[in-house]
Formats: structure tokens, sequence, C-alpha cells
């Protein structure tokens, strides 16, 4: 059987307000089933890997045939429970270890001056 | 090689300085090395000034930019000749045929803009896209409206403008994706609005390209027109005098 590759994704939540993970989690999967329906969102195989309420940042595994899909559905979003909130991707990476490597070195994931 | 990502459409109240300062300090912490805020006529060149000095403090290349709202053809070609070299992007919003087809026709237009939700009066069809290519107009695309809009209307949209990019693709018209954001929630990551744009039929690449090269060519070959000594596209003046 073929591996499925994956694909870890680090996001910051850009808000005045503070949500739970299960809000912030609720907000990505309504945005994906919006966009795509819920056929659409079986396939992305999202799952949440951790959550900082304080930072406001969180890390979600997709695989990597559905990642511009999961991509486009959270960059959809403009309210989570009801108050103003973008969620911005940090970084992508294949493993764990370089992601949170990668949010060490450039947390809000921005790019680099040219 | 490294892209420049641009926002061409960041819609700044000149006068309130205060959040013309936040959305132009986000956008240039959201990656972008380019911006163009588009002014009234009425805009005095203080403000544009003082946004240029907001822009330079951010570390963030800034183009003027104006857009016109003609009703006919004749006030089009007459807003062009008077405002063309004031700016270094002009921008037709296209709200009839008639406008359309002389905006698209007319070298003097860098961006056809079509705000209308209603699939009758968006007139991107084949025969615009036809002038726009012999032209050198690009298709712009809000991305605001598709962040802003839920359920059947977004669907329409969605719809109108897979069509209006598979005709641009056709007849090589370049597309250009802008924010048009009035405010920092508003505002998404140039990899994030490609991401978007794949809703509407862009592949990745071109998706990337109409937040960075197509911008930034449109901008470069304005500024190397408005520039002193441009004679031609490739000639210019180097030296005048008797001893040339």
């Amino acid at each position: 059987m073929k591996r499925i590759k994956r694909r870890y994704i680090g996001l910051l939540i850009d808000s005045d307000s503070v949500f739970t993970e299960r809000e912030f989690l609720d907000a990505v999967w309504a945005a994906i089933a919006r966009l795509y329906g819920e056929y659409g969102a079986s396939q992305t195989g999202l799952a949440p890997i951790s959550f900082d309420e304080a930072n406001k940042v969180a890390i979600l595994r997709t695989s990597l045939g559905t990642l511009q899909l999961v991509r486009a559905a959270i960059a959809s979003i403009t309210r989570i429970t009801g108050k103003a909130a973008t969620v911005h991707v940090t970084s992508i990476s294949g493993t764990l270890k370089s992601l949170r490597e990668k949010n060490v070195t450039n947390p809000q994931g921005h790019q680099k001056k040219a | 090689m490294k892209r420049t990502f641009a926002d061409l459409h960041l819609r700044v109240n000149s006068n309130d300085t205060a959040v013309a300062q936040e959305l132009i300090g986000k956008a240039a912490e959201l990656g972008y090395r380019l911006i163009a805020i588009p002014f009234s006529l009425e805009t005095r060149e203080t403000e544009t000034e003082k946004l240029r000095a907001v822009c330079l403090d951010a570390k963030i290349d800034f183009a003027s930019r104006i857009d016109l709202y003609p009703k006919t053809k004749d006030q089009l070609t007459h807003l062009l000749r008077k405002l063309r070299r004031r700016f270094e992007l002009v921008g037709v919003v296209c709200e009839n045929k008639e406008v359309a087809r002389q905006a698209a026709k007319d070298r003097r237009v860098d961006l056809l803009s079509f705000q209308s939700l209603d699939y009758r009066s968006r007139f991107f069809d084949w025969a615009e896209a036809e002038l726009a290519s012999s032209s050198l107009a690009a298709l712009e695309i809000d991305i605001k409206p598709l962040f802003v809009l839920e359920g059947p209307p977004r669907v329409r949209l969605l719809s109108c403008l897979r069509r209006e990019v598979s005709i641009a693709k056709e007849f090589h018209v370049p597309v250009i994706i802008s924010s048009g954001a009035s405010n920092r929630q508003l505002l998404r990551k140039p990899r994030e609005i490609a991401a978007f744009a794949s809703l509407f039929g862009l592949s990745e690449v071109t998706a990337l390209d109409a937040v960075s090269t197509n911008p930034s060519t449109i901008v470069r070959r304005n500024r190397e027109k408005l520039s002193q000594g441009f004679v031609a596209p490739g000639i210019r003046v180097v030296k005048e005098g008797r001893d040339c």
C-alpha cells in the first residue's frame, strides 16, 4: 500500500480575542466544509497536533495532496465564534521536528528581506 | 529567484494616517515588497507624499494609482489624457460594455477591473480578452469579495472568475490578484492568496506570478515610461547637446 505523505502546518491566529482549541478547530472545519463540502473535507485527513491558547499558535496535520486546499480554506477564515480573526500560515514542513525548528527561527513566518 | 510580492490594491484613506500606517505595516509584515494605493481625482500631492513616507518607513515600495469610473468611452479617453502621466498605475472599473471595450484596447490602461457581482455586468468575454491581449491591459481580480461573501453569491462569483481566468489564459492576458483590503483583517500572505486562487482555476505557479511577477512588471514598465529621457521601449535619451 502506498504511504500517505503528510504535511504539518504552523498557524498563527491574528485576533484581539482569545479562542479555545475547540472554537479554532470548528472554524477551520467549517471553512473547509463551506468551500469544498463534506466530501472534500473528508479527504484532507486534517488532525490537530498542538494548540497554544496564550500565544495563539497551532499546528495541524494534513495530507500532502490536499495541502493547497486546506491552505485556501484557512485563508478564507474571517471570523471565529463571531469575532473578527485571521489565520496565517507561518510554516509548512514534512516533519514536526523541522516545523518546530522553523517556528523557533522565524516565529511569525515572515519573509526574509532580500 | 526570490519573488517580489506586490499588492496593487490597498484601499487606504490618505487622510487617516493611523489606519494607513497599520495597513502598510501589516502588508510589509506579511511579505509584500510593493504596494499601490488608489487615489481620487481630488487627492493632493501632499497626501501622496505622506503615504510615500509611511511606505518608506515600513521599507516597502510604493506606487501611485488611480481608479477611473468613466460612464462613456469619451469620458475615459479624456480622463486618460489628463491623468496618465500623473500616476504610475491606471485602473479602469468597467461598468458598461462601451467603457470595457475602449479600456481594453487603450494602451494607457494598465488594469481592467470588473467589480459587479452580477455576471451580466462583467464584460470580460472573448472579444474583451482579444482586445486586451493586443494592448497592455491586465485583468485585475480583487480577493476581498471572496472573503466577505458567503453562500450563493460567493458561488456565483467564483464561477464568473473561473470563466474569466480561463479566457484570460487563452488570450495570454496577464492576471493580477490584489487584496482590495481596507482593514488588516482582510490582508493575507501572498502565498495564501495564491492558494485561494486555485478556487478559480489558477495553478500554483500562475497564481504566484499573479501576485509577484505580473504586477511588478507593470510597475517597472510604467516607471520607465514616466522617467526622464524615455523615448520608446528600449530607447532612451542618454545625452543631449552639441557634442553628441
